[in-house]
C-alpha cells in the first residue's frame, strides 16, 4: 500500500508538470493562436490538473490506509498536502474565472511545494499521543485549505505585479519583484543541492557539545559552509568556512543554516543562469508573455482572500483552539506556531479592511498578497525548523 | 440636536447625511457619490461632530486606519514575542534574568530587559487589545447604525445624479420594463416597482457581515477577559502516587470536596518491530511514545465534612485519563499533563554491627512521611535526626535540601544500642555514609521501593461558552459578509429614456456578468464601466 501510495505521487508530480505545460500552450502567442486555441489547450491543462489532483488524492488515501492515521502528522505530509490544496484552491478559482494564465504559476508553485515536502523524511511515522486526536485531521486539513486558496492570492498578486510593475526603468518594485522570483528559484536550488548530494552520498561528521554538555556526533550530507558552533571536524571533507553563531538553538541548527546557504548558493547560481540567457530581468522576460486583464488578476486575488480567509480562521484558529483545549487543557497558549497562525490572521484582517474600506486595490493589493504568502511559508518552514515549540516537527 | 436636512425628493436625512437616504441625491456640492457608497453617504457621527473631546475620541477609534494601525502594532508585536521563548517555556528552575544573556547573548539581555520575555501578558499587550476591541466596538457603531437605516429607508426611485455615477451605467430606448423584471427575478434578484421604475436587490444581509463578526469578535475577548474574574477559572495542576488519593486542588465547594485516586499510571512505547512504522521508528535513538494513561477513581467527601477532620470519602466513578480524553466531572476536567517514573517511596535499612556484621533490626522509612523513631526492640531503635529529601550542600558547605520531593534522600541517623545508649551519629544518603570512625554501628541500606506518579491538570473554565458563542457568531459573520455580495441594479425611467445602473458592495466580476446576461436577454443598453471607477 505504501508503494502504491508513493508511486500515485510521484504520478500526480508529473501530472502537473504536464498541466503547467499545457497551460503555459494555452497562452503562448506563436502563430495560428487564437481563441480556439487558448481554450483547447486551456481545457487540457485544467483536466490535467485535476487528474494529477485525484492522483494525489489517490495518494492520500492509500497512505492514510497504510499508516492507519491521516497523513497529515510531519513535515513532509503536511506540506505535500499544503500544495494539493494548492491545486484544489486553483481548480475551484478555474472554475469561476476560466484564466489559463493562472494556471501557468499555480501549478509549478504547487510542484515546487510538493517537490520540496520530498526532501524532509518520508517514513510512515507513530502518531505520538498529543497527536492521537480527531482533530488532527480536522485542523490540519481545514487550516492547509485556507492556506492553500490564500496561496492562489499570492500567486495572482505575483502575476498582477509581473503584469503592470514599470520594467522600463530599474526601481525599489523591480528589485523587490526580482526577490521574490529569485526565492522562488531558491526552492528549486534547494532541491537541486539536496538530490546532488545525496546522489554522491556526501557525509562529513563533526563533534560537538550540547546543550547539557554532552559530546554529540553531527552528520553534514552537505559540504560544510557554516559549522557547528564548537565543533570540531572529525574527517578532511571541505572545511566549515565560519562556525554556526551559538544562539541558534539546538544541534541541528548548524546543518539547517548550512543547508539554507546552499539553497541559496544554488538559487544565486540558477538566478544568475537565468539572466544571463534571457539579458533581462525575470519578470521582465515574463512580462512579455503575460498578458492578463490586471482588473481580473485582482478581482481574482481578492476573491482568493475572501474564500480563503475563513476557511483558513476556522481550520487555522477555531479549530486549532478546540483542539488544544482537548490536549494541553487550555484553548491558547501563545506558543509560537499558535501566534503565527494568529498573526496570519491579522495580517489578511487588515487586507480585508485596506481594501473595503480604505479602497487598497490593484498594485498595493497585491504586493500584500504577496507579503500575506511570505507569513504564511514562514509559518511552514522557519516556526517548524527555527523556533522552537509544540508545533516543532524538528 | 442638529437640523435635519430634507431633500427634494421629501424625504427628511439626519444632519450630516451625504447621499438621501431615500433617492440618494448628493445633498452638498462636493459629494463624490460613487466613493460616498461605501456606508450609503449616511450620516455617520464621526464624520459630522469633530468639536469636543468625546467627539475627538469618538473619531480616533471610528477610524478603520486607526484600527488597521493597531491590527499592525500587535501584530508585529506578536511576531517579536515569538523571536525567542517566552518566560513560560523556558526550564522552571532558572532565573530569566540571567537565561536570556546566557542562552541569546547581549540581544538576549535586551529582550529580556524590554519585558519581551513576557510579552503577551504585559500591561501594553493587553492595553493594545483593548484599545482594538474599542475600536471594533465604535467603528462598528459608527457605521453599521446609520447603514442599516440608510439601506432601509432607500426608495425605488433614484436621484439622476445618484444613477449617472455610479460604475455601471446605460441609457436605452424602448425597453419592455416586464422582461427586466423577469429577468432580474429569474437570477434571484428582489424587484421592487414604482411609478414604472425598477429597483432589483440581491445579498444585503451580506452588509451585516463585518457587523456580526465584529459582535463576534467583541464575545470573544470579552469571555478571554472574564477569566480574571475568581470563581470563572481554575487551572491548578496535581501529582497522585499510584495507589494513593489526593484532594483535588479548586473543586471543594458546599457539599463537599473530590479526590482522586490514582491506581494506576501506564506508559506504552511503540514496538521497534512494528512493521508498519519500522523504517520510522529504526531512524530515531531512543523510544516513541504510544500512551500516556492514568487509570484513577474519583471520590467525593460526605456533606457534613468538616475540614481538618480524616474525610470520609464516597466513591464517584472510575475513569480513564489519556492525552486528548480528559477526564470530566461536574464543570471540572483533568488532563494528562506529565508523570514521573520510579520516584523513591520507601527506603529500607538495617541496623548493623560493623565488626561482626551482625544485624539488629530492619526499619522502612516513608521517604514522604518519615518517623522520627524507629523501635527494633531489645534496646536498639534508630532515631532520625535530620532529613534532607532531595540532599544537596549549599553555598555554606552546609547540607541542605532542594525541595521537599525525595529525588535524594539523606538522613542523620542517631543509632542506639544496649552497647553505645547514648546513640552513635551517621550521615546517610545515597552512595554515602559518613560517620567520625569510631561508631561501632552502622545502618547498611537494604532495598528501595518506588512508584510512579501521574500529573494533571485540574481546569475547570466557565468562560469556555461565551469564547466558543463569540467563535461561532464570527465565523457566520465573517462567512456571511464575504461569501455573499449586496448587489443593486436600478432601473429608471427618464424622459423617453430608460437609465439603468448598478452597484455592489463586492465582487463587481460577479455582478457584471449579471448584467451582461440581462442585457443580453433584453433590450438594454450594455452596462458600461467608468474608467475612474476602478482606480
Amino acid at each position: 500500500m505504501a508503494e502504491i501510495s508513493s508511486t500515485l505521487l510521484y504520478s500526480a508530480f508529473i501530472i502537473y508538470l504536464f498541466s503547467t505545460l499545457f497551460f503555459a500552450m494555452s497562452i503562448s502567442d506563436k502563430k495560428g493562436k487564437d481563441a480556439v486555441h487558448t481554450k483547447k489547450w486551456g481545457k487540457i491543462g485544467f483536466i490535467s490538473s485535476c487528474v494529477g489532483f485525484a492522483a494525489q488524492l489517490g495518494y492520500f488515501i492509500t497512505r492514510w490506509m497504510a499508516s492507519g492515521h491521516a497523513p497529515v502528522s510531519n513535515l513532509f505530509e503536511f506540506t505535500t498536502f499544503f500544495g494539493m490544496m494548492m491545486v484544489l484552491a486553483f481548480i475551484i478559482l478555474y472554475t469561476i474565472y476560466r484564466t489559463n494564465g493562472l494556471g501557468v504559476f499555480a501549478m509549478p508553485i504547487a510542484v515546487l511545494v510538493i517537490a520540496y515536502a520530498s526532501m524532509f523524511p518520508r517514513d510512515i511515522s507513530p502518531l505520538i499521543p498529543a497527536l492521537q486526536s480527531d482533530w488532527l485531521k480536522i485542523h490540519v486539513t481545514t487550516a492547509a485549505l485556507g492556506e492553500g486558496i490564500l496561496a492562489i492570492s499570492f500567486v495572482s498578486g505575483l502575476i498582477y505585479l509581473i503584469r503592470t510593475v514599470d520594467q522600463t526603468v530599474s526601481s525599489k518594485k523591480t528589485l523587490w519583484l526580482e526577490i521574490i522570483l529569485y526565492s522562488l528559484i531558491a526552492v528549486v536550488g534547494f532541491i537541486f543541492v539536496s538530490i546532488g548530494f545525496k546522489g554522491v552520498g556526501y557525509e562529513s561528521t563533526f563533534e560537538m557539545m550540547d546543550d547539557n554538555n554532552q559530546a554529540v556526533k553531527v552528520v553534514y550530507d552537505m559540504p560544510a559552509i557554516s559549522g557547528p558552533s564548537n565543533g570540531e571536524q572529525l574527517d578532511g571533507s571541505f572545511g566549515p568556512l565560519f562556525s554556526t553563531p551559538s544562539w541558534m538553538n539546538g544541534v541541528d541548527a548548524s546543518i539547517k543554516l548550512n543547508t539554507f546557504i546552499w539553497s541559496l548558493v544554488a538559487g544565486a547560481v540558477l538566478y544568475g543562469l537565468l539572466r544571463l540567457i534571457l539579458r533581462k530581468r525575470i519578470a521582465a522576460a515574463l512580462q512579455t508573455k503575460v498578458k492578463m486583464n490586471p482588473d481580473l488578476l485582482d478581482e481574482i486575488s481578492y476573491r482568493a482572500v475572501a474564500i480563503g480567509f475563513p476557511i483558513f480562521t476556522l481550520g487555522a484558529l477555531i479549530f486549532a483552539m478546540i483542539w488544544a483545549q482537548q490536549a494541553w487543557s487550555r484553548f491558547w497558549g501563545w506558543d509560537p506556531k499558535e501566534v503565527w497562525a494568529l498573526i496570519t490572521f491579522l495580517f489578511y484582517a487588515a487586507f480585508l479592511h485596506l481594501r473595503l474600506s480604505r479602497g487598497w486595490h490593484g498594485e498595493k493589493s497585491a504586493w500584500l498578497c504577496v507579503l500575506g504568502f511570505w507569513i504564511i511559508t514562514f509559518n511552514l518552514i522557519a516556526v517548524n525548523l527555527v523556533l522552537v515549540g509544540l508545533h516543532s516537527y524538528a | 440636536m442638529m437640523q435635519k436636512i430634507t431633500c427634494e425628493c421629501g424625504h427628511s436625512n439626519p444632519y450630516g447625511t451625504s447621499l438621501c437616504q431615500a433617492c440618494g441625491k448628493p445633498l452638498k456640492q462636493d459629494v463624490e457619490v460613487l466613493s460616498s457608497m461605501r456606508y450609503e453617504g449616511s450620516a455617520r457621527r464621526s464624520q459630522t461632530y469633530k468639536q469636543t473631546f468625546v467627539d475627538k475620541t469618538w473619531n480616533f477609534f471610528s477610524s478603520v486606519k486607526v484600527g488597521v494601525w493597531l491590527i499592525v502594532i500587535i501584530l508585529v508585536a506578536a511576531a517579536i514575542g515569538t523571536i525567542f521563548p517566552q518566560e513560560t517555556f523556558i526550564p522552571p528552575n532558572v532565573d530569566p534574568a540571567t537565561h536570556y544573556e546566557s542562552e541569546y547573548g547581549t540581544f538576549g539581555l535586551i529582550y529580556y530587559l524590554l519585558g519581551f520575555h513576557n510579552l503577551y501578558g504585559s500591561w501594553w499587550f493587553i492595553l493594545l487589545l483593548g484599545m482594538l476591541g474599542l475600536s471594533i466596538i465604535i467603528a462598528s457603531l459608527d457605521r453599521g447604525i446609520p447603514l442599516y437605516k440608510a439601506l432601509k429607508t432607500q426608495r425605488v426611485t433614484r436621484h439622476d445624479q445618484f444613477m449617472k455615477n455610479q460604475r455601471l451605467f446605460s441609457k436605452s430606448n424602448d425597453v419592455e420594463l416586464d422582461e427586466i423584471k423577469y429577468t432580474l427575478e429569474s437570477l434571484r434578484y428582489k424587484v421592487r416597482e414604482e411609478n414604472g421604475n425598477l429597483f432589483a436587490e440581491k445579498g444585503r444581509f451580506s452588509r451585516w457581515g463585518a457587523y456580526v463578526n465584529h459582535v463576534g469578535l467583541i464575545i470573544f475577548l470579552t469571555g478571554a477577559m472574564l477569566r480574571f474574574f475568581p470563581g470563572m477559572y481554575v487551572d491548578d495542576i496535581l501529582w497522585v502516587r499510584e495507589g494513593e488519593k489526593a484532594s483535588i486542588p479548586g473543586t471543594s465547594t458546599e457539599d463537599g470536596q473530590y479526590y482522586l485516586e490514582n491506581n494506576d499510571f501506564i506508559l506504552e512505547m511503540y514496538d521497534k518491530e512494528e512493521k508498519k512504522f519500522n523504517s520510522a521508528l529504526s531512524s530515531v535513538d531512543g523510544e516513541v511514545a504510544k500512551n500516556y494513561q492514568s487509570n484513577v477513581t474519583l471520590y467525593k467527601t460526605k456533606e457534613n465534612h468538616t475540614i481538618g477532620a480524616e474525610p470520609e470519602l464516597v466513591k464517584v466513578k472510575n475513569g480513564e485519563i489519556r492525552v486528548n480524553e480528559p477526564f470530566k466531572f461536574d464543570s471540572f476536567a483533568l488532563y494528562q499533563t506529565d508523570f514521573k517514573l520510579n520516584e523513591f517511596y520507601k527506603m529500607s535499612f538495617e541496623l548493623e554491627e560493623k565488626a561482626t556484621g551482625n544485624k539488629f533490626g530492619k526499619l522502612t522509612v516513608d521517604l514522604h512521611d518519615p518517623k522520627k523513631e524507629y523501635d527494633l526492640g531489645d534496646g536498639y531503635k534508630v532515631k532520625i535526626e535530620e532529613y534532607f529529601p532531595n540532599f544537596v550542600l549549599n553555598d555554606q558547605n552546609q547540607p541542605s535540601t532542594v525541595n521537599n520531593l525525595p529525588d535524594n534522600p539523606a538522613f542523620v541517623f542517631s543509632m542506639y544500642s544496649p552497647k553505645t545508649p547514648d546513640g552513635e551519629k551517621a550521615f546517610v544518603g545515597i552512595q554515602k555514609n559518613i560517620d567520625s570512625g569510631e561508631n561501632q554501628f552502622k545502618m547498611s541500606f537494604a532495598g528501595i521501593e518506588t512508584k510512579d506518579l501521574t500529573a494533571l491538570t485540574v481546569r475547570k473554565d466557565h468562560t469556555l461558552w461565551i469564547i466558543a458563542l463569540g467563535g461561532i457568531i464570527f465565523m457566520i459573520g465573517v462567512t456571511q459578509g464575504l461569501y455573499w455580495n449586496y448587489r443593486r441594479i436600478w432601473i429608471k425611467q427618464n424622459a423617453g429614456e430608460v437609465w439603468a445602473a448598478a452597484h455592489t458592495n463586492k465582487n463587481w466580476y460577479g455582478l457584471k456578468k449579471d448584467v451582461e446576461f440581462l442585457s443580453d436577454k433584453t433590450n438594454l443598453t450594455p452596462l458600461e464601466e467608468k474608467e475612474t471607477a476602478s482606480k
